[in-house]
């Protein structure tokens, strides 16, 4: 109950002392809408469907990208922490490409692709896949040796092998390998959404554009709390049965 | 003059039929080679282990005695020699040698009974009721029933050993390969084991290779014990304990037979081996 008040108190708060500073009057309401405002542009674009096919949109982006990324990624990091040879090539790529912030691939891609859906693809799966391959190839070695030796003794081998035990032992690394997916696909396709305007889809990364454009701060504003509102909720959705049912099993506080 | 040798006198050593021996172990040698040096962990090292036998290999830390059961298991290669069970010769792992870990070795993402259907699920001639039955069988053996849907991280480290071993005592092998299985266990718990090791052992009349560095527990629970150098480990002295089971710990013969085996260790550990 308390974890419950607390919080909800603290962002009630938060909203006050910005409806009060919104109110008095010191800045411009152009540049510094009130809450009241976000809320009404928010209400109003729910209500003409902008929202509703914005977050749509963005969505579909997302789950191809963060799909390919992973089809890409989760196998290239089982494979990279089980072979040096891989390692020293394809996890040093990894290591590498991985610090390159996702939006540093825009212009590449606008120049190879255009203004177009692959273009934003592209950003997306760039973004996402060395970040888990890094992720899950970290996990992967750290799985004790002895769960091998234990199954090996009775009688596990190949398939076996791999799917009784070493994928069930990696589960762990595999979501956080996930889950850092995740989040890189998001921040990546807000970067490609913001800076690939195309006319095949109007994505929230979009909303946010246009709202600068047109100086419609409340727009601006308003796009930038659905995305930190989605973000947190696929947290949740996703990730958290997931890490909670491993938090059962193992004993580990992964929360 | 002990059993063993009297067995070994039987057959010639390039020719060994092996037919009245569980185990036989010729002349293995094992060197491990790091980027930096070389290091010689076995050497030549020759045993034979009867049928229902209990041997309990001791030694002083680093002398290769855990290695030695991993190549008995299958789970190391030796570099020369090699291992024979029930006269064939151990080319891999194989489930009727199971060992049980020091480390924890139960599979987290699996309950209790999970882990010691595990190793049944691997023999093909079982059907999935006699399975079950088993499981509830051996996890009744080791006192765990009421706790087969319990995860594994919330057993102490004494349960997890006991799953450990019902888990490997459930596929029915012929040999069980111990590697200080109670090593990271507190006093009491151990000693409770060894009553359990012995009871099972008394019932099943399995083979059991016991790999420790507690004097006192391998003379609780080994007819022979077999004494190894420092690296590269070689066995060089072999005791017959020839107590009444089922034995304890406080036992002062057994203490006599500990403390005869520590002095052994002790004159190799200076350096002479004693005769």
């Amino acid at each position: 109950m308390r974890r419950i008040v607390v919080p909800s108190l603290f962002f009630l708060a938060l909203l006050g002392i910005w409806g009060i500073a919104a109110g008095s009057g010191r800045w411009s309401p152009v540049l510094f809408p009130s809450p009241w405002s976000v809320a009404e542009y928010l209400w109003g674009a729910l209500l003409d469907g902008t929202l509703v096919e914005a977050i749509f949109v963005t969505m579909k982006r997302l789950l191809a990208g963060y799909a390919i990324g992973l089809l890409i990624g989760l196998p290239l990091g089982l494979v990279t922490s089980s072979s040096q040879m891989l390692e020293d090539t394809v996890g040093a790529l990894a290591l590498g490409l991985q610090t390159l912030p996702s939006v540093c691939w825009v212009p590449l891609a606008l120049l190879w692709f255009g203004q177009t859906e692959g273009a934003m693809l592209f950003v997306v799966v760039m973004g996402t896949v060395w970040s888990v391959i890094i992720a899950t190839d970290h996990g992967a070695r750290t799985i004790p040796p002895i769960y091998a030796r234990a199954a090996r003794t009775m009688g596990s081998r190949g398939l076996h092998l791999w799917t009784r035990v070493m994928l069930p032992a990696s589960l762990p690394f595999l979501v956080s390998g996930m889950k850092q997916g995740w989040a890189f696909a998001w921040r990546s396709l807000m970067a490609a959404e913001i800076y690939v305007t195309i006319l095949t889809g109007f994505g929230l990364g979009q909303l946010l554009h246009y709202g600068r454009e047109l100086q419609a701060m409340d727009q601006v504003i308003g796009a930038m709390a659905m995305i930190v509102l989605i973000g947190s909720l696929a947290d949740r959705i996703l990730f958290s049965p997931w890490e909670r049912f491993l938090h059962r099993r193992w004993g580990t506080n992964v929360e | 003059m002990n059993m063993a040798e009297a067995q070994r006198q039987g057959v010639t050593p390039e020719h060994v039929s092996g037919a009245s021996s569980k185990l036989i172990v010729e002349s293995v040698s094992k060197w491990f080679r790091t980027p930096r040096a070389t290091v010689h962990a076995l050497d030549g090292i020759s045993m034979q282990v009867a049928a229902g036998e209990v041997v309990c290999l001791v030694g002083p830390s680093g002398c290769g005695k855990s290695t030695l059961l991993d190549i008995i298991a299958g789970l190391t290669k030796p570099d020369s020699g090699h291992v024979l069970a029930d006269g064939q010769l151990v080319t891999g792992p194989g489930r009727q040698r199971l060992v049980v870990f020091q480390e924890p070795s139960l599979f987290p993402w699996l309950d209790v009974f999970g882990n010691v259907m595990f190793g049944l699920k691997l023999c093909p001639e079982l059907t999935n009721g006699e399975r079950r039955e088993i499981a509830h069988r051996f996890l009744g053996l080791v006192g765990l029933e009421k706790f087969k849907r319990v995860h594994v991280h919330e057993l102490s480290g004494g349960m997890k050993q006991r799953v450990a071993l019902a888990r490997a005592l459930a596929a029915d092998p012929q040999v069980l390969l111990m590697d200080e299985p109670f090593g990271a266990l507190d006093a009491m718990t151990r000693e409770h084991l060894y009553d359990d090791v012995q009871r099972i052992w008394r019932d099943s009349g399995k083979t059991i290779v016991f790999v420790t560095h507690n004097m006192r527990e391998a003379v609780c629970l080994g007819d022979r014990v077999l004494l190894m150098s420092q690296a590269p480990g070689k066995i060089i002295q072999a005791f017959d304990i020839p107590l009444p089971r089922p034995r304890s710990i406080y036992d002062v013969e057994l203490v006599g037979h500990a403390a005869r085996i520590a002095d052994a260790l002790r004159g190799t550990v200076g350096g002479g081996v004693p005769e």
